[in-house]
């Protein structure tokens, strides 16, 4: 397994691919979450809410974002983890998580994260300080 | 209305780390990784444990701020922060509550948009914070004008 400490200023970690985004993954997310906000999970209160059909949960997007980091837990671990929700994902959407290292200060790492959808925009974008032991 | 309620407090909720809730949190974010919900994966790991994911703190019961009545619909999560001083471990408890931080209005493509900014905190039962957020919700004119009929 490659460590985080082998990355130069610049690099990113390798990029993970989601399966299309279903109905299923958002109501396990409901349940797992507690956050039961039915313009994730039924299409009618989605369309009440004037959007075109069910999005995910920012959380959701979120918290897959993190799972970049995981596979570092004897390394370090996440200390500060930002995100603005900059846009809508929406059923079938490909999402694409992606994490590039800004800077390197002493056992702080500074990753740039975003999330872009199959069209390339960006729905989540933030910052992961990844604190090193 | 929103600008009355900064600095309001919640009661603190105890909270545990729960084992099979942490599992079924990883498995619906996609990250399945044994660190979280395999016992031996735990074990031999520098926590000696299991551990929950950065956004697990989303699952916890922080009390009721009194006073503050946010709709269920209409409102719009635009950030979200979360801080750690170190990860969370399966098992243990947490004293969880949150505050009304900030409050403010802005001239949008929807109106003058409400800006509510939502803090929340765990500590340890010793009283150190462990880890801390900060959710910023938005909230439409629209919505507001429903809240103050």
């Amino acid at each position: 397994m490659s460590t985080l400490a082998q990355l130069n200023v610049g690099d990113s970690v390798k990029e993970i691919q989601l399966e299309p985004v279903s109905r299923i993954d958002l109501i396990k997310y409901a349940g797992a979450s507690g956050d039961f906000n039915p313009i994730h999970t039924i299409d009618e209160e989605a369309k009440k809410a004037g959007l075109p059909g069910i999005i995910a949960h920012g959380m959701w997007t979120m918290g897959n974002l993190a799972k970049l980091f995981t596979p570092y837990f004897e390394e370090g671990f996440v200390k500060n983890y930002s995100i603005r929700f900059k846009g809508m994902v929406f059923l079938n959407d490909v999402i694409t998580l992606k994490a590039t290292l800004k800077e390197a200060v002493d056992n702080k790492l500074r990753f740039q994260v975003q999330a872009v959808n199959q069209n390339g925009n960006e729905v989540l974008k933030g910052e992961v300080l990844f604190n090193q032991y | 209305m929103f600008r009355d309620q900064v600095g309001k407090r919640s009661t603190k909720v105890k909270n545990v780390v729960e084992r099979g809730a942490v599992k079924k949190f990883a498995e619906a974010i996609g990250d399945p990784h044994p660190i979280y919900f395999e016992e031996e994966t735990g074990r031999n790991s520098r926590y000696q444990n299991n551990i929950a994911p950065p956004t697990f703190p989303r699952t916890f019961d922080y009390g009721v701020i009194e006073g503050l009545n946010l709709p269920n619909k209409g409102l719009i999560h635009g950030e979200q922060t979360f801080h750690y001083e170190r990860p969370l471990v399966v098992g243990e408890e947490l004293l969880c509550y949150s505050e009304v931080k900030k409050y403010f209005e802005k001239k949008g493509n929807f109106g003058e948009m409400g800006f509510l900014i939502l803090a929340s905190f765990g500590e340890d039962l010793a009283g150190n914070t462990i880890f801390s957020s900060t959710s910023t919700v938005v909230i439409s004119e629209a919505v507001r004008k429903v809240l103050t009929k």
